[in-house]
């Protein structure tokens, strides 16, 4: 029996949230309110006045093809970070499991990456990849590819899942390796006598017991491709060439910054923030009610 | 069906050799098993038969075959887990169908083999639930039905019944029993239970720090147990182990009483160690063995009495239900001849 400790004062539960608020209140809620206001907004070319045009800027940003493009471009640009992210990481956290000795020293150098900021990680791959200067451009140019981040648009786009996904991979392989060491031995040892050879195992006993880490995983990888990678590709392609890069986070702050279109970029901001609350919506309601076993 | 052979089998883990030489023939269609306390590698010794562990020295042969070298998959066993190690995420008829499938049978004999097993063991009703929805005692026979669709030549035990209460344990135990006897496999049957063991066993191996320290029926081992160490595991109340001297037919206890040995027995003066099981000592006004009653457990059937003898050492005697003893009382005991159990004080052998 576990029994609720109860506080007879009123004010100490309020006390003891306060820096928490605090920083949610200053650093989220106003913040998003100030956008969702803008939004709603028309500055004049000057910036001297603005006008409240209700959905006019909603309706711009939707009908606006190169909006759309920009959906489609962040679609692509988020399955193949995720994937690209997810797959390496459960090929390492397989291989580490099965590891009998020095799991820690493996799993201790996996996850360092992660501790790399996003846009040190675009840089590395920006000179890695410099068509000019980049060791791997160079190799891949000798290999007979003709290889261009610079003018190519899906060679860039390539190189920018790479560099998002790269540390990436350490987060999922944490999680993976964690989600494997909980699968109790014995199972896989059932399966064997049962007369499963490896494969076996693994497709039917190891992916289905590993599901709902991988599910949280999708989750919070397509978060991240959606919104934490401004700094890759700020670093590595500025959105180019020709906007083949420009994902929904990166166009909102160029229409934003660059082009100076507040009311528009904030509409974006808006819409990004929607998609954000329901896919970890999403994500909670499946973890609340994940009974696999 | 298949005999089992385990040939001067040897396990090491790094330097520490924890199964140091075991053979043991087992026949087709016999229950083996193999008791000792934990650690003593009886688990381990199991798991190799089974192939989840590689073998050290010596051989593992099912059905005269050799298989060091053969993958558990290619073994045709069956294993019943101490956890049971039921998967989680399917039901009841896809734990007990996974084995077939994987072997790539028809469908309609799946079923077939599935509903019959589930037939036998009472699990007709569950067939659909996931493990997480039964009770211990019904994992624990979905953990029996996989055993069984799988039609092996051996079933493997390890500590089935360990994870259930006692009554469900005893009730578990009779199935098992039963079951094995219709189905003739040969089984090798891990626990550390004495009970289980003398119930279930037509043989048991009793093992202590990697070695069988004997291998008998339970009869056997019961009544002429090979070392003190089996002769100390085996009966509740444990055996009366004494050190005295031997010499002119008798064993003279710490405090100078003479037990009469059988006759040619006991001739060369030594130290051994006596066993007496404590349901052979019983009250006789003129027995030489004399001893102050230091506790007495009424348990109905029995009574079991601890006493010390003059010189303080204790002994136990298991007395009839009614007997009328209190603690305090002095009380005359003697065994006979034939239910005395000498042992080297330096081997721990049997003389």
């Amino acid at each position: 029996m576990r029994r609720k400790v109860i506080f007879r004062n009123r004010w100490l539960p309020y006390l003891l949230l306060a820096p928490q608020l605090g920083v949610t209140l200053v650093f989220f809620i106003w913040p998003s309110l100030q956008a969702v206001w803008q939004s709603f907004l028309r500055e004049d070319m000057f910036g001297l006045s603005s006008t409240f045009v209700w959905f006019d800027n909603y309706r711009v940003v939707l009908a606006d093809p190169g909006y759309m493009a920009a959906v489609r471009r962040t679609a692509v640009f988020s399955v193949a970070v995720a994937l690209a992210a997810l797959m390496p990481a459960l090929l390492l956290a397989v291989m580490v499991d099965r590891m009998l000795k020095g799991v820690a020293f493996w799993r201790t150098i996996l996850v360092l990456p992660y501790a790399i900021a996003p846009a040190v990680a675009g840089v590395l791959f920006l000179f890695m990849f410099n068509p000019s200067v980049g060791v791997v451009a160079r190799m891949l140019t000798a290999a007979g590819v003709d290889w261009n981040p610079r003018l190519d648009g899906t060679d860039a786009m390539i190189l920018v899942v790479l560099a998002a996904a790269w540390k990436q991979i350490s987060y999922n392989f944490l999680f993976f390796l964690a989600g494997l060491q909980a699968i109790p031995k014995s199972l896989l040892e059932a399966a064997a006598i049962d007369g499963a050879g490896g494969w076996t195992r693994f497709r039917t006993i190891v992916l289905p017991l590993l599901s709902p880490v991988t599910f949280f995983l999708v989750t919070v990888n397509v978060v991240y491709a959606f919104f934490d990678t401004f700094g890759v590709i700020h670093a590595v392609t500025q959105g180019g060439p020709a906007k083949a890069t420009e994902i929904l986070v990166y166009k909102a702050w160029y229409d934003g910054i660059i082009a100076t279109d507040f009311g528009r970029s904030a509409a974006q901001s808006v819409i990004l923030m929607i998609v954000v609350i329901a896919l970890t919506a999403v994500q909670f309601r499946y973890i609340d009610r994940r009974v696999q076993y | 069906m298949a005999t089992v052979g385990i040939r001067a089998v040897r396990k090491r883990f790094g330097g520490n050799e924890v199964i140091r030489g075991i053979d043991c023939d087992v026949a087709d269609g016999e229950l083996l098993v193999m008791l000792g306390p934990s650690g003593c590698g009886k688990s381990t010794l199991l798991r190799m038969v089974a192939g989840l562990e590689p073998i050290s020295g010596g051989e593992v042969a099912i059905g005269g075959r050799v298989v060091n070298a053969v993958e558990p998959k290619d073994r045709n066993i069956a294993m019943v887990f101490q956890n049971y190690a039921l998967y989680p995420h399917m039901s009841v008829f896809d734990n007990m169908a996974y084995g077939l499938r994987i072997r790539g049978l028809p469908k309609a004999e799946i079923a077939g083999r599935v509903r019959a097993a589930a037939e036998m063991l009472e699990l007709a009703p569950f067939l659909d639930r996931r493990p997480k929805d039964l009770s211990g005692g019904q994992r624990q026979r979905v953990a029996m039905g996989r055993a069984i669709v799988r039609e092996p030549d051996v079933f493997l035990f390890d500590e089935p019944l360990s994870n259930l209460d006692a009554k469900l344990r005893t009730q578990m135990r009779v199935e098992i029993k039963r079951l094995q006897t219709r189905m003739g496999v040969t089984s090798l049957y891990v626990t550390h239970d004495q009970v289980e063991a003398m119930t279930l066993a037509d043989r048991i191996m009793v093992m202590n720090a990697g070695l069988a320290e004997q291998v008998g029926t339970p009869a056997e081992v019961y009544a002429r147990p090979a070392s003190v160490f089996v002769a100390g595991f085996i009966g509740a109340p444990p055996m009366n182990l004494v050190p005295v001297q031997v010499g002119g037919g008798s064993a003279i206890l710490p405090d100078g009483a003479r037990l009469a040995l059988p006759a040619g027995a006991g001739q060369g003066a030594r130290a051994a160690t006596l066993g007496i099981r404590p349901e052979h000592l019983q009250p006789d006004p003129l027995g030489p063995v004399r001893m102050t009653v230091d506790l007495v457990e009424a348990l109905g059937a029995d009574t079991v009495v601890h006493g010390r003898l003059a010189g303080g050492t204790v002994l136990l005697a298991r007395l009839p239900g009614d007997a009328a003893v209190r603690a305090g009382d002095a009380l005359a005991l003697a065994a006979p001849p034939e239910a005395l159990h000498l042992f080297d004080p330096g081997t721990g052998r049997r003389i």
